[in-house]
């Protein structure tokens, strides 16, 4: 187990190393660039020239590439051009990183708390009420853009019930005191519990936007996976032996058909990624998928060579994650 | 009195858009304490959906199940669904064909024969796994206390399908069902498996009933032998009498498809010609009349009754082995 891990993370490494050429090339390649994005209509070919020198841009790329990763293993991921400027992009990322963290959290908890168990009972009502409109409702979940969903829960919570806050991750003026940067985490250490409930009543309507195409995949897989397990010969074995239903359900079938759910959840995670980019922008949060757009719009290489790597780690981390907990489930693996 | 009374036991599957089909057609049999009653036929005749209607595991939709299961005078197939899992398991037991499939993989043996004692006998974790074990030893698997903590990966086919005789013979049911428990296994490991399986039965008095396409398997163990053909019973006889003489011209075919040690070299074995797909209904003549060497007009025409010599019970216009227009008599 142990050695599986640290191979796993070695293989991380090659990842990221991969990752970071490609990533590197590929901005680059970009049109624009930070110089046009920064300078704008004011430009000149002298103010250009300047600061293309400023910023390390004149000199061969594999030079720069070198100077990325010479400064990287230290710490220094270079300095914003576009989303804040002047700070260090690392900063950056780590001002906005729980923002994303903790809503992405929330939208494959609440995927998870209600992919789940309605997959199962659909699964076991199969062809009934439930089962169609969960179906109905999983394609709808898939098939609306998130940002439209996010636009339409918003109008209708927000800002014609009112019952939910509409952007932001904290009432403003509120006394919170920041530890972690999690905002509800903050809260709950700091025991100010009113802190805490305010940004968790924040994170609800874009964790629930960014939760329904995870919830999809999660109630489809699930429902699948019942379903042939069901049919497998050891439940019947289990039934013969004149179980409980409630022992059949949970020792015999869903610890089964859980295998292929975790995986699926870990390969979701890429999906909330992507997603929190037009959440965030909806609700007006300052994590990472804002901190993306704007840095594709201005060009602002450090910070997305940052946060994309760092992103993909996490990707890879989870899907490690995943492959362990599978391993946790399933003796074949365990002890091969 | 009998332990099992089955009385024209129907069961027939019902899909949307197709003609239902009766895969098992008025079968009865008894089964008393103690004995040992051979089900066996080939591939579809009804067998298993016998078990399986027995134990009350066919699915609940797209399924009529008719006639009754009398257990100790109580009709299984009017008892609610838990009234059924109280005696599932305790008084009824069965042993599956696949031994790797019917296990769950990833759950150890010991908790898979354990959760039968805790069901049905109230035991705490500690006792049950205590008697798991001494239950893995009798049925025959080496180091049963390090055997309980293994998952089924790690055990052999014939482990496991101990391992499965140990879960169904737990709480000593009075009657054990075993379908073509021996198939998924190699020869050797079979003749281990079936003498297992007759001094466990023996041993605690359980009735059996097994269920085979294998007349070898019937030969070594059953009191009496029921021969199934197209949900239906064409042969009932003892086993010497079924053996020594056999009447009906499938029973017939089935003994001379088997291989014989003792038979002349260069003879060869004869097949049953043909495949259960090529059946009539039994309402319009003799399922088997297209495949039967000794089919006669009346074959096509009408079914056959079920008739009484002595202790046999056959199903046929032409039996073999009496004076018969037909001139081909299979070898015994």
């Amino acid at each position: 187990m142990l050695r599986y891990t640290v191979r796993r993370l070695g293989q991380l490494m090659l990842v990221v190393l991969a990752l970071s050429v490609l990533l590197f090339a590929w901005l680059r390649a970009l049109p624009g660039g930070p110089v046009s994005a920064l300078l704008g209509d004011r430009a000149t070919p002298e103010s250009e020239a300047a600061l293309r020198a400023d910023l390390g841009l004149d000199q061969p790329i594999v030079l720069q590439y070198w100077r990325f990763v010479a400064r990287a293993l230290s710490g220094d991921f270079g300095t914003s051009t576009g989303v804040q400027r002047g700070t260090p992009a690392l900063d950056v990322f780590l001002q906005r990183f729980p923002a994303t963290l903790e809503l992405a959290v929330l939208a494959i908890l609440i995927a998870i708390a209600v992919g789940i168990p309605l997959g199962y009972l659909a699964a076991r009502r199969r062809g009934r009420i439930l089962d169609n409109l969960s179906i109905t409702w999983s394609l709808v979940g898939i098939a609306v853009p998130v940002f439209f969903l996010a636009f339409l829960l918003k109008w209708i919570f927000a800002v014609q019930l009112g019952w939910l806050p509409a952007s932001g991750r904290q009432t403003g003026g509120i006394d919170a005191t920041r530890v972690t940067g999690f905002y509800v985490l903050d809260g709950i250490l700091t025991q100010e519990w009113d802190a805490a409930l305010d940004a968790f009543v924040h994170l609800l309507l874009p964790a629930i936007a960014l939760s329904t195409i995870p919830f999809a995949v999660i109630f489809r897989i699930t429902r699948a996976a019942v379903l042939d397990v069901l049919d497998e010969d050891y439940v019947r074995t289990a039934r013969s032996k004149g179980l409980a239903g409630a022992v059949i359900r949970r020792r015999h079938v869903l610890r089964n058909a859980m295998l292929p759910v975790v995986t699926t959840i870990g390969l979701q995670t890429g999906a909330l990624l992507s997603g929190a980019v037009l959440t965030e922008r909806v609700f007006n949060i300052p994590g990472l998928g804002q901190a993306l757009a704007l840095g594709f719009e201005r060009k602002d290489f450090p910070v997305l060579q940052v946060v994309i790597l760092a992103s993909a780690m996490t990707y890879v981390l989870v899907n490690l994650l995943v492959d362990l907990s599978y391993a946790a489930i399933d003796p074949r693996i365990r002890t091969r | 009195m009998a332990l099992l009374e089955v009385r024209d036991l129907s069961v027939v599957f019902q899909r949307k858009g197709e003609d239902p089909f009766a895969a098992v057609d008025g079968i009865s049999f008894d089964v008393s304490p103690g004995q040992m009653v051979g089900l066996v036929g080939e591939s579809g005749c009804g067998k298993s959906v016998t078990s399986l209607a027995i134990m009350g595991l066919l699915p609940q939709r797209g399924v009529r199940v008719g006639g009754t299961v009398e257990f100790e005078g109580k009709d299984l197939l009017r008892l609610s669904d838990r009234e059924l899992a109280d005696r599932r398991g305790r008084d009824l037991g069965m042993v599956f064909q696949d031994p790797l499939s019917s296990v769950n993989p990833v759950i150890p043996i010991g908790v898979q024969v354990s959760e039968v004692l805790e069901r049905h006998e109230g035991l705490r974790r500690r006792e049950a796994a205590l008697r798991s074990a001494e239950l893995l030893e009798r049925v025959g698997i080496p180091d049963p206390g390090r055997r309980l903590k293994e998952y089924p990966h790690q055990l052999s086919g014939g482990m496991r399908q101990r391992a499965l005789i140990a879960m169904a013979l737990a709480c000593k049911p009075r009657l054990l069902i075993a379908d073509e428990p021996t198939t998924a296994l190699d020869v050797t490991i079979q003749a281990q498996i079936l003498s297992l399986l007759s001094e466990l039965v023996r041993d605690t008095g359980t009735a059996l009933i097994m269920i085979t396409h294998d007349l070898g398997v019937v030969a070594g163990m059953c009191d009496e032998v029921n021969v199934l053909y197209g949900g239906r019973i064409v042969e009932r006889a003892g086993r010497h009498e079924l053996f020594a003489e056999p009447r009906h011209p499938y029973t017939a075919g089935l003994l001379a498809s088997i291989p014989r040690l003792d038979a002349p070299r260069g003879e060869r074995l004869t097949p049953i010609r043909g495949s259960v797909a090529d059946n009539i209904p039994w309402a319009g003549g003799c399922a088997f009349a297209p495949r039967c060497p000794n089919a006669v007009d009346a074959c096509v025409e009408r079914g056959p009754e079920m008739t009484r010599e002595g202790e046999r019970l056959l199903r046929c216009h032409n039996p073999v082995g009496r004076p018969a227009p037909s001139e081909e008599v299979p070898a015994r």
